[in-house]
């Protein structure tokens, strides 16, 4: 084989493989980017339906119950402005609080009620996860404009 | 006045590292050797006043000095001493410290361990690690002091956060920087072999060992890193492709290519541009992990600081290292004339393509991990790249490289030929395919990833043997084989047994969230877990509930298990502490969620089954000490003084 | 050509980590800004009687700290607070934030108070309506009642002077 072949045949086999490196990239971030929306966002229906999704807010206070099998949890997420039914089956972060800040990962499920598979809280007691800060702070800024 | 005379050391320590990054490059430029001399006398000066800062800082934690507001932020009276000491590195200010410690630490070894090399040689690489030092020591000084003040002194501290309160996380970020640091090294190396113009198998054979060294460290940090993860969170997980995770994975891609590539730049003076590409490439990965943990760029669970100032500090110093080091690169890659030719299934091809996968995985960590930013700074919305995403590209782009790592030693350097490692081959492939495809079956029906995992990890280990058999059927004796030998093929091995352990604990593990009252009992996997309440314990720092569990098999009681929810008395912050019951081939693995009613007599209680998860750290074991073997092979000695008459000759020419 | 990729990749990266650093900025531009600074009512720390809330300091310029015992920026601050209480005149209230652990009496009988009053936010709703993220962050309010800056973190004399000085004065305070 002629050093020319070779070398066109090593280019090919390269352009191959990082063909198949795209398209597996691609389709792997198609599948898995997980969008964030804020509660208002959601409550205005801008968030998809059948597709996981976050949301980040405050744990509205007083809105924790647990349901008798003691591991459903249902609260409500707030960015101050619109609060979304969140509901959750499993054990929840040890910083997870009433008025602390909490970003969930799931679905709309039925009547509107967000599902959760994954509830997350920051590993510092003072700190806000910046997906909740984003949220709350977007809603304010809306209220302010608003008030105008 | 502690913390003062640590200020103060830390001021010489950073003019010590200026004359260091400056003199000695001089010197070797225009030949000076008065002026190269002063590298090493700076270069350990430097360690010993950064070792005297070290030290203040560890002092004022241990005393409990409230008034450095570094210590007031990150430690507690009531904090057991042990802990005390390594909250000397838990905060931003003190890793930073750690950091320049490492890198002043890697200075002095080589301006030890580098007599035998061309003293032009060794002004250039203690140069450029000096620059780097004024870099990191300057961030220290002007935006990160760790001898800050606090007027008037805090009564008590905010206590550590109670995560780190765990012997995993003391020896934990020491090793990564270890590693992370040690890089510095190849990249100076690089640097100053691409200022001087002589790329030649030489400078291969002196980073190596150096490279293997930080590259052994590295992959110990990381281990510890998982290791504490699994155990701290709760969740029994290991690898959570978290930001923080990941900038410690992408320079351990790029350094276990350049290992590789530096063996063939070695052997046969092929790939320098390329592997001087991937020196500078995996020390920048270091930097920009530094950066991404620092800058708070990156939301993560365990970013730091969130100050812009910092952060543009960082990447102003980034863009001019890297920038630079890559200007540099472009100006001299036309001089790197690459070496001997080889064919398709040479020793050769099969590094090069090893590189290029290895470094195509990195690359798609990186998109992974940078694109929530990417999107962000572009106004597209803010996302979350998940788990998914990772483990979906990870593992196709990395299997060919575990497939190839099994023919690669046995392939010959230069010319090679198909059909002889066919029939070298052909057992081992046909004993792992049959592997993979039965082994499932007999555990719990046929799965394609468990069919994967299971083949490549028998095939890699299967070629090690053979690998092993040839050697010794060609007259050597296990003993007299060489250490290097020894250290690759440990390595590989303990990748087998990483890669069984992967394969095992994520297709067969088993979990389950209960609400237990007492005595009430759950069954996962054959274990009867039973739980028989809790009781308070106070602890150094905290107030803990403190669960009993009962584990039996067959109506006999096995183990008695005690997961624990603790109350952290400064913080007020509560942190899951579970029990594991480890064991070779399986943990159980039991974590306390949340009382369930007022009398906290039912709780949530989280069980799993993982099997054969300690494979994966005892597989990470063999890597670390394979690196460390195959960096104490005595050739590198032989060989270094073997030339040490011509270089020695040829640096007084120039 | 081939051997500038690298560096081609690398500027690219920078300029997005540029632009990511400057993103998320602390300093969040408050939506409060020339609106109603929200309304509370809170009992006063160390005065059983006394409650305390916006509406009196009606047609006075007032500065609001929020602060908590257990955070150490604040404590930072503390004597810069302290000096300024003591050498102009105008009245700073101490929003207590989060003090579950009840020591902000003990703290302050221990160092001093800077502050006119210190409304007690124990389950950190009020800070929530304020939209603080974190402690201490400070808040000019005007003789309306009017939120007239906002500052993240701890004040220093530096940033008292470039910050608070000119707006104080340009409400003539």
């Amino acid at each position: 084989m002629k050093s020319r072949h070779k070398k066109l045949i090593a280019i090919g086999l390269g352009v191959a493989g990082l063909g198949i490196i795209v398209a597996l990239v691609l389709n792997a971030f198609q599948d898995n980017l997980v969008f964030f929306y804020t509660p208002t966002q959601v409550a205005a229906g801008e968030a998809p339906e059948g597709r996981a999704f976050r949301i980040g807010g405050l744990v509205e206070m007083e809105s924790v119950r647990r349901e008798a099998d003691g591991l459903t949890v249902r609260f409500l997420v707030t960015d101050t402005a619109q609060s979304i039914p969140v509901v959750y089956k499993g054990i929840l972060p040890d910083l997870f609080k009433e008025g602390k800040g909490v970003v969930a990962e799931g679905k709309i499920a039925d009547g509107g009620v967000f599902a959760a598979t994954q509830v997350l809280a920051k590993h510092d007691e003072n700190y806000m996860p910046p997906e909740a800060a984003h949220a709350v702070e977007q809603a304010q800024k809306a209220q302010a404009t608003l008030a105008k | 006045m502690i913390p003062e005379l640590g200020h103060f050391v830390l001021i010489i320590a950073l003019v010590l590292a200026i004359i260091q990054g400056t003199l000695p490059l001089i010197g070797a430029h225009r030949g000076n050797v008065a002026l190269m001399a002063l590298a090493r006398p700076t270069a350990q000066g430097q360690f010993v006043f950064i070792a005297i800062a070290f030290g203040c800082l560890a002092w004022s934690f241990l005393v409990n000095d409230f008034s450095v507001e570094n210590v007031a932020r990150n430690s507690f009276s009531q904090l057991p001493e042990v802990y005390r000491i390594t909250a000397t590195w838990g905060s931003h200010e003190g890793s930073l410290l750690l950091w320049v410690l490492m890198l002043a630490f890697w200075t002095m070894a080589v301006s030890v361990f580098s007599r035998h090399l061309p003293d032009d040689m060794v002004a250039r690489v203690i140069g450029v690690m000096g620059l780097i030092s004024v870099g990191f020591l300057a961030f220290l000084l002007l935006t990160s002091n760790p001898f800050d003040r606090l007027l008037p002194p805090a009564p008590d501290g905010r206590d550590m956060n109670p995560l780190l309160q765990d012997w995993g996380m003391i020896i934990h970020p020491p090793m990564l920087y270890m590693g992370y640091v040690g890089f510095a090294v190849a990249f100076a190396f690089a640097i100053a072999a691409l200022i001087s113009g002589k790329l030649d198998a030489a400078w291969a054979r002196w980073s190596r060992p150096w490279t293997t060294v930080a590259w052994a460290f590295l992959t110990l940090g990381i281990a510890l890193g998982s290791w504490w993860a699994y155990r701290e969170l709760g969740w029994g997980g290991w690898w959570f492709w978290d930001p923080t995770e990941n900038a410690s994975f992408m320079p351990w891609l790029a350094g276990t290519a350049l290992i590789h590539s530096l063996a063939v730049t070695e052997k046969r003076g092929a790939f320098k541009a390329w592997t001087v590409l991937l020196a500078l490439t995996a020390f920048s990965l270091s930097l920009l992990g530094t950066f991404l943990v620092r800058s708070g760029v990156l939301s993560s669970v365990h970013a730091f600081a969130t100050d812009p100032t910092r952060g543009a500090f960082i990447l102003g110093f980034l863009a001019v290292v890297i920038g630079g080091s890559l200007v540099l690169f472009a100006w001299r890659a036309p001089k790197m004339l690459t070496g001997g030719s080889f064919n398709w299934f040479s020793r050769e091809a099969m590094l090069l393509a090893n590189n290029v996968i290895l470094l195509a995985a990195m690359g798609s960590v990186l998109l992974g991990t940078l694109y929530p930013l990417f999107m962000d700074a572009l106004g597209l919305g803010k996302i979350s790249v998940g788990p998914p995403y990772f483990n979906a590209v990870f593992v196709p782009v990395m299997a060919p490289a575990l497939f190839l790592m099994g023919i690669g030693p046995l392939a010959r350097w230069r010319d090679a030929s198909l059909p002889d490692l066919f029939t070298r081959l052909k057992w081992a492939l046909a004993v792992a395919v049959a592997t993979g495809l039965l082994l499932p079956l007999t555990l719990d029906g046929f799965n394609p990833w468990a069919t994967l995992g299971f083949a490549l990890a028998a095939w890699i280990l299967l070629t090690v043997l053979i690998g092993f058999r040839e050697r010794m059927r060609n007259g050597a004796r296990l003993a007299s084989l060489p250490r290097a030998f020894w250290g690759m093929q440990m390595a590989h091995m303990g990748l087998a047994l990483g890669v069984a352990g992967i394969t095992l604990v994520a297709n067969y593990e088993q979990e389950r969230d209960v609400r237990m009252n007492i005595g009430d009992h759950t069954t996962l996997a054959g274990y009867t877990f039973t739980f028989k309440g809790t009781t308070e314990r106070p602890g150094p720092n905290y107030r803990a509930a403190r669960g009993t569990i009962e584990v039996s098999k067959g109506g006999k009681t096995l183990y008695v298990l005690h997961p624990e929810k603790r109350i952290y008395n400064a913080s007020g912050m509560a942190m899951t502490e579970a029990a594991v019951r480890y064991s070779l081939t399986s943990d159980l693995y039991v974590a306390l969620g949340e009382p369930l009613d007022e009398t906290a007599k039912a709780w949530a209680v989280r069980v799993y089954h993982k099997p054969f998860i300690n494979w994966l750290w005892i597989g990470a074991l063999f890597l670390v000490v394979g690196g460390f073997l195959a960096a104490s092979d005595r050739r590198y000695r032989i060989a270094v003084k073997k030339l040490e008459a011509p270089a020695g000759a040829a640096a007084q020419g120039a | 050509m081939k051997r500038w990729i690298p560096l081609l990749v690398f500027a690219v990266l920078v300029a997005f980590f540029a632009k990511g650093l400057f993103l998320n900025p602390r300093e969040v531009p408050s939506p409060f800004i020339g609106k109603p600074a929200p309304a509370f009512t809170l009992p006063v720390v160390g005065e059983a009687e006394r409650t305390f809330s916006p509406a009196d300091m009606k047609g006075k310029v007032w500065v609001m700290n929020v602060w908590a015992p257990w955070c150490v920026s604040c404590r930072q601050e503390h004597p810069v607070l302290m000096a300024l209480a003591q050498s102009q005149p105008v009245p700073i209230v101490g929003l207590n934030w989060k003090d579950k652990d009840r020591e902000a009496a003990a703290l302050l009988e221990r160092h001093g108070s800077p502050y006119v009053a210190v409304p007690d936010d124990l389950d950190g709703k009020v800070g929530i309506d304020y939209g603080v993220t974190g402690t201490p962050e400070t808040y000019i309010i005007d003789q309306a009642g009017i939120v007239r800056l906002k500052h993240v973190g701890p004040i220093d004399p530096d940033t008292w002077k470039s910050k608070f000085e000119p707006k104080l004065k340009e409400l003539g305070a």
